[in-house]
């Protein structure tokens, strides 16, 4: 049985803690969160440039590392217990894993390079207002945007709402759907440079102030045919599995900020003391702890399993039979990662007592950060009612 | 990272899978799917002779070294075992204690001499085992033993006089291995000594308890004066030998006990299905934590099986707290499931329906073996070094 990292695997890990731990510290995440771009672009180079990081996932072919999403699945976790700041997730959680999955080998060779290159970042564009009805629809029908065949090309206008980096992000992947159309049918999605005539960008102010979002409003933006990224009209089985890798990849992060939100709780009770000793050695403590890492362990395991899943979703030879699982490993993962890591934050929030109620302590800000993962692509609940129809209802998970 | 098991494991479950299929047939069809947890009580003579046959087969003991008379089988293909075993719905085991518990203490433990006289009738399911250790003052705090064990100087056996509870399966053991204190002066984990008593002699009485479920699993044992064929060890080992023992299980166990999991979620979903409530929002969202919560169970067994994992160490630690959770939480979802049809008993007087078991029996997971409340002290003192509770008296 080999269900843990090899020996690669554990130096990736490491190397990737120790960059985070010294480049992310509560000091450079509180100075990004004050920024214009909500990130350091310095650091971003420096990621990029010295580490690699954002090319682990694209083919040597690309320019890219050519590992896989157990390799990016660590990295990403690392950067979610320093609450990194950086359009990392967007750009390889979301908008490559999307290029890799729809985009033809030209298009892959003119877009994925530049990303390998650390010269070009990348969103998901894909919900429009529907995508808050009810509490949160992260599926077909959050898709508004109206696209329609012109002359060359296409043609789209609607408004796109909560995008991840939207405003920074100098490509952006949006699916748009053709009018009248419903459901699955009539998605198409299209690799846009942010540039482009008739995008207008505007930063949405956040809760979780080390992530960004933004509005983004397409007035009859033209695109050319060789921007449609898989068949028109078509898209959204293929899409639908990018949204899977990315709940996956917003999973492994969630984990690291539910294991950062513990480790500081459990520090901070062993230092704390009243009635004479560390409030870390009374039992009401420390079952809430152990709580926590029951949760935490459990999200670990079920990270581990999406991204050996994911794993095999992108590689050209991968196994058939595991890769069938995505939807369903991708819904696990999410749902297990996001009560996890609210739970976690919460709960060390409470242990915190006073101080945690603070602007100067960091536990709220990996409070603000686990709701704000919790919603992205569907909270625990969303996901439980996939995976509850694809038990009882045989509908599948896409 | 790999989620799969070796070729060379495959075609091992292979053949496992092919013998029970051929196997559970005949005088033991019957069997299939009987005497698990919570239906013990279950055909137990018939069980012993499928104990024996599954002997003849060379399917008990698997996992003891080749020395000891097994197949010296990996970690993987004990639990693969485990999970075939499940799979083909082979009855609950008589002799699980013997072949995971005494028999490998005896193993690591045991005289040349012990290892020849006990040794063959674990593997050969002839002598069934059971554990006294839990006593009426000894439960969480299972070192405050009062069993005692007396030496006869002239003889040099050991009489043993004391009271154990929540003895399974003692009523149809042969032998009991008896956690007993040597020295009268001694406290707590010192001066205890592992012995092993014959069940059938006049100093040991059996009382089966009747539970909440009407039935009989766990019994009194009471030893006045009974003698001891053997100590292992010296006086005042037994704490040491009895923590090692808790650790030879090793989580082989897991996922064939993950497949009795699924069979009753299995159930869970089709009676929802049949009354509708599996439509009922709540419902679903209860039903697809439980599928969530088992197949994620089955990554945390992975993991902790997976050799020399540095991150293997808290898995192990959680896992007991998780499966008995989410198992409490199956039974509980079965009745509200069920609704009023989950008042209705199978046969009169007391004979409960299989999801009725299950959500009385689950009540027991959280308890024995250490209570989800000892389960989180251990977590958070040795996962996450936090200082234990001073102790009373």
């Amino acid at each position: 049985m080999e269900f843990s990292y090899t020996d690669e695997q554990r130096m990736i890990r490491e190397t990737a803690e120790a960059f985070f731990l010294d480049v992310s510290s509560p000091q450079a995440v509180r100075q990004a969160m004050g920024q214009a771009r909500s990130y350091d672009p310095e650091l971003w180079q420096r990621l990029c440039n010295e580490l690699g990081f954002q090319a682990m996932i694209i083919p040597e072919s690309c320019g890219g590392l050519g590992l896989g999403f157990v390799e990016l699945a660590i990295v990403l976790e690392q950067m979610g217990r320093r609450l990194t700041c950086s359009p990392f997730f967007a750009t390889v959680g979301l908008a490559t894993n999307a290029l890799l999955l729809m985009a033809s080998e030209e298009q892959q060779q003119r877009l994925l390079p530049a990303i390998a290159a650390g010269e070009l970042t990348a969103t998901l564009a894909w919900t429009g207002e529907e995508v808050g009805r009810a509490g949160g629809r992260w599926d077909e029908s959050a898709v508004s945007v109206k696209v329609a065949p012109c002359q060359g090309g296409y043609t789209l206008s609607g408004r796109l709402r909560y995008v991840i980096d939207g405003d920074t992000a100098d490509l952006l992947v949006v699916a748009a759907r053709a009018a009248g159309s419903e459901g699955r049918d009539g998605v198409s999605v299209f690799a846009i440079p942010a540039e482009t005539p008739g995008i207008s960008r505007t930063w949405t102010p956040t809760l979780d102030q080390t992530r960004r979002l933004a509005d983004i409003q397409l007035d009859k933006v033209f695109v050319e045919a060789d921007q449609l990224l898989g068949k028109e009209g078509e898209a959204w089985s293929e899409f639908s599995k990018a949204l899977a890798l990315g709940k996956c990849a917003l999973a492994a992060e969630q984990l690291g900020v539910a294991r950062q939100a513990l480790d500081l709780a459990v520090d901070y009770t062993l230092e704390r003391e009243q009635f004479g000793r560390a409030i870390a050695s009374y039992q009401s403590i420390k079952h809430k702890a152990a709580d926590m890492l029951l949760k935490t362990e459990v999200a670990c395991s079920a990270v581990y399993y999406a991204a050996c899943v994911a794993s095999e979703v992108l590689s050209k030879e991968g196994d058939a039979a595991i890769a069938s699982e995505l939807h369903e490993a991708a819904a696990m993962a999410k749902a297990q990662c996001s009560d996890t890591v609210f739970f976690n934050a919460g709960t060390a929030l409470q242990l915190f007592g006073g101080v945690g109620f603070t602007s100067e302590y960091d536990i709220q800000l990996y409070f603000k950060r686990a709701k704000a993962s919790e919603h992205y692509l569907g909270n625990g609940a969303w996901q439980r009612e996939q995976i509850a129809s694809l038990l009882i209802d045989g509908g599948g998970l896409s | 990272m790999k989620l799969t098991f070796s070729n060379e494991d495959e075609r091992f479950r292979e053949e496992i899978a092919s013998w029970l299929e051929s196997n559970l047939s005949g005088e033991f069809a019957h069997l299939r799917f009987r005497g698990g947890p919570g239906d013990e009580h279950a055909f137990p003579e018939d069980r012993k002779r499928w104990e024996q046959h599954l002997a003849a087969g060379g399917w008990t003991c698997i996992g003891w070294p080749e020395s000891a008379g097994g197949r010296g089988a990996s970690i993987e293909q004990q639990v693969i075992f485990a999970e075939e075993y499940a799979r083909a719905g082979a009855p609950g085991r008589v002799g699980h204690i013997g072949e995971g518990l005494a028999g490998p203490t005896i193993v690591e433990f045991g005289t040349q001499e012990q290892k020849d006289k006990y040794l063959p009738g674990i593997r050969n399911g002839t002598d069934l085992w059971c554990q006294g250790y839990s006593e009426p003052s000894a439960g969480s705090d299972l070192a405050n033993i009062r069993t005692r064990a007396v030496r006869d100087e002239a003889s040099g056996r050991w009489a043993i006089t004391g009271q154990k509870v929540w003895t399974s399966l003692a009523h149809e053991s042969d032998w009991c291995f008896v956690l007993a204190r040597t020295n009268p002066e001694s406290r707590a984990h010192h001066g205890l000594g592992f012995f092993l008593v014959n069940m059938h002699q006049p100093g040991v009485t059996v009382q089966p308890i009747e539970q909440m479920t009407g039935t009989s699993e766990f019994n009194e044992v009471f030893f006045d004066e009974a003698l001891a064929e053997d100590i292992v060890g010296e006086p005042g080992d037994g704490w040491r030998i009895a923590m090692t023992l808790l650790g030879f299980e090793r989580g082989v166990s897991t996922l064939g006990q993950q497949m009795q999991f699924q069979n009753e979620l299995n159930d869970i979903v089709k009676a929802a299905r049949a009354n509708g409530a599996a439509w009922e929002p709540t419902i679903r969202q209860r039903i697809a934590e439980a599928h969530i919560g088992l197949r994620l169970m089955r990554y945390n067994a992975m993991r902790m099986l997976s050799a020399d994992s540095q991150e293997s160490g808290a898995s192990s630690l959680v896992y007991k707290l998780h499966w008995s959770s989410w198992h409490r939480n199956l039974g509980a979802l079965a009745m509200d499931v069920l609704g009023p049809e989950a008042e209705l008993l199978a046969h009169p007087p007391y004979e409960l329906t299989r999801l009725q078991a299950l959500y009385l029996f689950s009540r027991a997971d959280t308890i024995y073996g250490g209570t989800n409340q000892i389960q989180r002290n251990i977590i958070a003192e040795r996962g996450l070094g936090m200082p234990k509770e001073t102790k009373g008296r």
